[in-house]
């Protein structure tokens, strides 16, 4: 069976048991987010067959869809499936989506659904929250606590023992070299996965902390916890590599 | 928190709120007040400032060129439909 079969065979499972794209398309954005009018434009497009438009929207969110999906499922081969399963459905919900949650929020809605109703069927049931149980994770200080002075130091307890160093003297080129690069993905993929879909999202792919709140289905207070983890830990990944040249 | 001053152990924690501008005023004017006389602090939060530039500039891997062909087909049959 070719891939493409096998997607449209999913589809059909996926939507089965999903809430229906109609619901999904008439789903008003909790963050009041409504669909942009380019938005609007792009949908229009894609209603009338433009492939170049289709094309554009695989290039701006396949990535991430695939990064997510795999959150809720146990393998990449399955993480790919329901990204196409979510794709599908995108195509075919298209003429029910009404603008009142903007695009990007609407196909990774989908996106979500699908992954879930997939990894239910493969026993892994893992609705982003549960995986993460702020009370049960009291999670590490943002910065080692031997960088500052102990509380009962004679003066100044609480207040670093030597200053973090400026990075204002480091050249451009080489915060934006390969190298640097490198030290950040190595940060991010070290990080818990709750904590590394946050920053993704967030900061590397540049989303409104409403946005990832509603795709993820996490309070704004956790999104914000996890956040404050995953840019501590990197910052420090940075510090690390930056003092001992 | 306590009342009084913020120490610089306790602003750190703070960063991610005040750059998201979820501290209460009172507490934002305190972590101001601590930032005003703090070069250690003052580094600290422009390291994170950097750091969050350069998440910002990091790409993502792009599109495996099958999967985006497997899936422009799939467009092209919707399409047909």
């Amino acid at each position: 069976m070719s891939s493409r079969l096998a997607a449209r065979t999913l589809y059909v499972g996926c939507v089965s048991h999903m809430s229906t794209f109609q619901q999904v398309g008439k789903e008003a954005d909790p963050a009041g987010i409504v669909a942009s009018a380019k938005d609007l434009r792009l949908v229009e497009a894609l209603r009338g067959g433009d492939e170049a438009a289709f094309a554009a929207l695989l290039d701006a969110y396949h990535t991430s869809m695939l990064r997510l999906a795999m959150i809720f499922v146990p393998d990449q081969a399955v993480a790919e499936e329901v990204v196409q399963e979510a794709w599908l459905g995108v195509l075919h919900g298209l003429a029910r989506f009404e603008g009142r949650s903007s695009l990007k929020t609407w196909i990774f809605r989908i996106l979500t659904n699908c992954a879930k109703t997939r990894g239910q069927r493969e026993s892994r049931s893992v609705p982003f929250s549960s995986i993460w149980n702020p009370e049960a994770d009291p999670g590490d200080p943002a910065v080692d606590p031997d960088r500052f002075n102990p509380a009962d130091a004679p003066k100044e307890a609480h207040h670093w023992v030597s200053f973090p160093n400026s990075w204002n003297e480091i050249p451009e080129e080489r915060l934006l070299s390969q190298e640097t690069r490198a030290v950040i993905q190595q940060a991010i993929e070290a990080l818990p996965p709750s904590q590394r879909e946050v920053i993704m999202l967030h900061d590397v792919d540049g989303w409104a902390s409403q946005e990832v709140c509603n795709v993820l289905g996490i309070s704004e207070s956790n999104q914000r916890v996890l956040l404050h983890r995953a840019r501590s830990k990197v910052r420090r990944a940075l510090e690390r590599y930056f003092d001992d040249e | 928190m306590t009342a009084g001053n913020l120490t610089c152990k306790e602003l750190v924690e703070l960063v991610t709120e005040y750059f998201e501008d979820t501290l209460p005023p009172a507490d934002r004017a305190r972590f101001e007040q601590h930032l005003a006389r703090c070069g250690g602090c003052t580094n600290y939060l422009d390291q994170l400032r950097r750091t969050i530039d350069m998440l910002g500039k990091l790409t993502e891997e792009s599109i495996a060129p099958q999967a985006r062909e497997e899936l422009l087909q799939i467009f092209r049959d919707w399409k047909k439909d």
